[in-house]
């Protein structure tokens, strides 16, 4: 069982041993992405936008053909509402700088979640403290899931803002995202939703959400380093201040003062990361060739035998939800083996898993831990990469039984 | 892909890799691990000092006391890795009752061990030598070191 064979992987083909389970943190690369990447930069490669001949209009086709794919593959119908960015990270520090200084105030309230990545809330703690507005933390469910009447109890006529994460990055937890985004228009407060661990797991129509801004990150997609998006409404996009300013984003710069180019382009200062977009498009194309359910579907099977045969070992503690209610990363501890031990000893059976508080302390602090290790899942894993998992596991377990507590 | 059997057999880097990674959870390191030495805090020490390592969470804190030149006492608490807190308390059994000296010189051999230069470890470091597997291991050099970053801060703030 498997969508995506390791043959269509250069990295995992080299290495047939090697078991990589760290997708959440970022993904392989499959062979079309980096043709694709390739290929623009030996046949169209120019600064797009820029030139008055035939090779740099080549370059401006391929750049907005590859917006118009990502949109498509994240049911975006207004293109031009895709921002490319780095990253999640730069996406959400746009919202939070771009759309939040110009529209939150003193005594102004931001609710964000404790499953957050610090991308979605480091941004949003120094805007409330630049603010003087305040920070809401929702807690969470005992399983790791962000109930709607807690969430409600924290909204209220000066809530700006309500943040928080589709999938989460630690526990996998998948949220209630129309009926949060529901709650939070409610109160007339704008919905930002980090996306980086749902477009590349769940099938992803961004327009049905209803969510005013949605991040996500290529790499973490089968796409390349250094390219994401940030999906936004028009007329948010339009009465926002840019983010960034320089070349590109400008329509006329006079002496004392200058306008801004339209969408897109408005917030996507400089010269553009092309060949990264035109290979998050080509990842995107594959995504979609695969089909989201089936990726989806494949990883359940790959998560549910990990979590029953993880969870079947004694001293073994998983956190956040049963199998069926979670995307595919397991957060866990192996006893008193500490987690950095545990991948140590795990990179010594070729199985490479995160270890540490995976740029989630908040959650950290509140699961009682100063780290978990996680296993994540995509489209090249098998059960063989579990069988590897669970042997390295016991094999751990083993080696610190020698010496009782 | 050869057989399982063929490959415990044929000596590759991966073995080794195992091997060293064996070498280094050994039971020595593990005891201190489990039955940390030294572990709590002192009465009225000289020196008290916290260090964390941000990206795993590592956390020390060392405690010193001083007989004129010499190391009286070392104690130390704190939570993280096998090779962070061994590391600790085999640093606390090394240097009770050494002068100033020995400390900086044993500080030195042991930060040299770590950083996998050759000929580095001698007797001065007793035990603390199971911990010559962490060379192999570059992201794992910081939890080796947390309890001597701070040793060596300690050293170098007392006149």
């Amino acid at each position: 069982m498997m969508s995506l064979p390791r043959s269509e992987f250069p990295l995992l083909a080299a290495s047939p041993r090697l078991v990589y389970l760290d997708s959440a943190a970022t993904t392989q690369k499959p062979r079309v992405v980096l043709d694709a990447i390739r290929d623009f930069y030996e046949n169209d490669n120019a600064n797009p936008h820029r030139g008055a001949y035939e090779l740099s209009v080549r370059a401006t086709r391929r750049y907005h053909d590859a917006r118009a794919r990502v949109a498509a593959f994240l049911g975006v119908r207004d293109s031009d509402c895709l921002i490319f960015t780095r990253g999640t990270t730069e996406s959400l520090n746009l919202v939070a700088s771009s759309w939040g200084r110009a529209n939150v105030g003193a005594g102004d309230e931001i609710v964000v979640t404790a499953a957050e990545h610090h991308a979605n809330f480091v941004p949003w703690q120094q805007l409330a403290l630049e603010r003087t507005a305040r920070l809401r933390i929702c807690e969470l469910e005992a399983d790791g899931s962000i109930d709607l009447d807690r969430l409600r109890t924290l909204l209220g006529s000066r809530t700006r803002v309500v943040a928080f994460p589709y999938v989460s990055n630690v526990l996998g937890t998948i949220a209630p995202v129309r009926e949060i985004v529901d709650l939070a228009h409610g109160v007339g407060a704008i919905a930002v939703c980090d996306g980086a661990q749902a477009a590349p797991h769940l099938s992803v129509c961004v327009d049905d959400l209803g969510v005013d801004f949605f991040a996500a990150s290529g790499h973490k997609m089968l796409g390349p380093t250094g390219i994401g998006v940030l999906v936004g409404r028009r007329y948010l996009l339009d009465a926002m201040p840019p983010f960034m300013t320089g070349g590109d984003m400008i329509e006329f710069v006079e002496d004392d003062h200058s306008t801004w180019n339209r969408l897109p382009h408005k917030f996507e200062a400089g010269t553009p990361n092309a060949a990264g977009a035109v290979g998050l498009a080509a990842a995107a194309d594959l995504l979609q060739r695969i089909g989201m359910d089936a990726v989806r579907t494949h990883e359940r099977g790959l998560v549910n035998a990990a979590y029953q045969r993880l969870a079947a070992i004694e001293g073994v503690r998983i956190y956040g939800p049963a199998p069926e209610h979670r995307s595919g990363v397991l957060s866990f501890n192996v006893g008193d083996v500490h987690p950095h031990d545990l991948a140590t000893i795990l990179d010594s059976y070729h199985v490479c898993i995160r270890a540490g508080h995976h740029c989630a302390q908040p959650l950290m602090r509140r699961l009682g831990v100063s780290a978990t290790a996680r296993a994540s899942f995509y489209v090249y894993n098998d059960d063989a990469d579990v069988d590897a998992l669970v042997n390295g596991v016991m094999a751990a377990r083993e080696m610190f039984s020698r010496v009782g507590a | 892909m050869s057989a399982p059997d063929d490959q415990a057999r044929v000596p590759n880097a991966q073995d080794a890799r195992r091997a060293n990674i064996a070498a280094l959870y050994q039971e020595l390191i593990l005891d201190h691990y489990r039955r940390p030495r030294n572990r709590g805090n002192l009465e009225h020490p000289d020196i008290s000092l916290r260090k964390k390592n941000p990206l795993c969470g590592d956390v020390i804190d060392l405690q010193l006391q001083f007989d004129g030149d010499t190391l009286r006492d070392v104690r130390f608490t704190g939570e993280g890795c096998a090779i962070s807190q061994a590391s600790a308390s085999m640093l606390t059994q090394r240097l009770k009752g050494r002068t100033r000296a020995e400390a900086a010189e044993i500080l030195d051999r042991f930060t040299r061990m770590v950083h996998g230069e050759e000929g580095a470890a001698d007797e001065s470091l007793g035990d603390l030598r199971a911990l010559s597997g962490v060379a192999r291991l570059p992201v794992r050099h910081p939890c080796a070191l947390l309890a001597w970053d701070i040793l060596a801060e300690a050293l170098v703030s007392r006149p």
